[in-house]
């Protein structure tokens, strides 16, 4: 299968638990998405701000702008915790989508039109850098409430920090 | 070799005897189809019992050539991580005075971990123990966490039977099974 490397996919999967950070890769390898994953909010902000360094084929444009590029980046939460307030505070926060789990390989399809709708964005604006990368994340029973914002913008950047 | 056969033999005598010769001739194929039956049966009854959900059959989806183990692996960082909540569970259960509310973080991550491989039992078991940990009854928490820990104990067992089999089963039968 022919794979066009521009159009390939990056997810970003944040998860505590190893067991359910192995299960997400798997998901999403055979989903064809290139996948790296982490298991701390602060340790995927972390991968995201070193990628701006890195001279790897599928990422980043010298002439980038660090800061504003993380705000864009799509976040999906996934949980195995059924509870509609919580949810809509995730969504309310910024998130694209919740996904409960265990996550099945049919959610992968979901994950595509958010990267898209990021990536057009990106286009707009012209900006290259993580224009194919969505983050999902785990929100865990450790997330902690999410503050008022008045910007849109900030509050996915602080959503993905308060994982 | 020379095989006289009556005609009074039903088929069910035959068997065992075309099963030997078989085994004589291709010993590798009358071990995968006899391995792979009792596979089926195992796994059959794992469902029956309801010790596992459709959830194990996705785990052996993600599982081919490119990730040939991963049913094993998965079982296997489960049966680790649910022992390390488990060993939680057990101190917070003990601790005086009780705190409920850390408990129910431990018994969110054991229903996770449970619900993620498939296994029913624990999870549907951990649900209840959460509604005895949300009521801080202590009583009903014990109870209910014995329940969970015998059917962790049984479920272990019982994987660890499958998989050791699987893994004698192995790529030969993999690659000549044909929709099953």
């Amino acid at each position: 299968m022919a794979v066009d490397a521009e159009a390939q996919f990056h997810v970003l999967a944040v998860d505590d638990s190893l067991m359910d950070r192995k299960l997400i890769e798997r998901l999403l390898k055979t989903s064809s998405f290139q996948v790296t994953t982490v298991d701390s909010g602060s340790k995927a902000l972390e991968v995201l701000g070193l990628r701006e360094d890195q001279t790897s084929a599928s990422a980043v444009s010298p002439e980038h702008n660090g800061s504003s590029s993380l705000k864009d980046i799509p976040v999906v939460v996934m949980s195995s915790e059924n509870v509609p307030s919580r949810i809509n505070r995730c969504l309310e926060g910024g998130a694209e989508e919740f996904f409960l789990k265990p996550v099945q390989l049919s959610d992968m399809k979901r994950l595509r039109p958010h990267i898209l709708k990021g990536r057009s964005k990106d286009q707009q604006l012209q900006r290259e850098e993580n224009s194919n990368t969505i983050i999902i994340s785990s929100s865990g029973s450790k997330r902690k409430a999410m503050d008022e914002e008045p910007s849109p913008e900030r509050t996915r950047l602080r959503f993905s920090t308060a994982i | 070799m020379v095989l006289h056969i009556s005609s009074a033999l039903t088929a069910s005598a035959l068997h065992p005897l075309l099963c030997f010769c078989f085994h004589n001739t291709y010993p590798e194929m009358e071990n995968a189809s006899g391995l792979h039956r009792q596979l089926a049966s195992m796994k059959k009854n794992l469902f029956d019992q309801g010790y596992l959900d459709e959830q194990f059959y996705q785990l052996e989806e993600l599982q081919d050539e490119s990730s040939p183990n991963f049913v094993e692996e998965v079982v296997t960082l489960f049966f680790r991580d649910s022992s390390r909540s488990m060993a939680n569970i057990d101190e917070a259960l003990q601790q005086c005075p009780r705190d409920f509310h850390r408990l129910d973080k431990f018994l969110h991550r054991l229903k996770g971990s449970a619900s993620s491989i498939g296994a029913a039992k624990m999870k549907n078991e951990c649900t209840r123990l959460r509604e005895f940990c949300s009521e801080e009854n202590l009583d009903g928490c014990l109870r209910s966490f014995q329940k969970v820990k015998n059917d962790h104990t049984i479920l272990r067992q019982k994987l660890e039977n499958y998989l050791q089999l699987l893994r004698q089963v192995g790529p030969v039968d993999r690659a000549s099974r044909s929709g099953s």
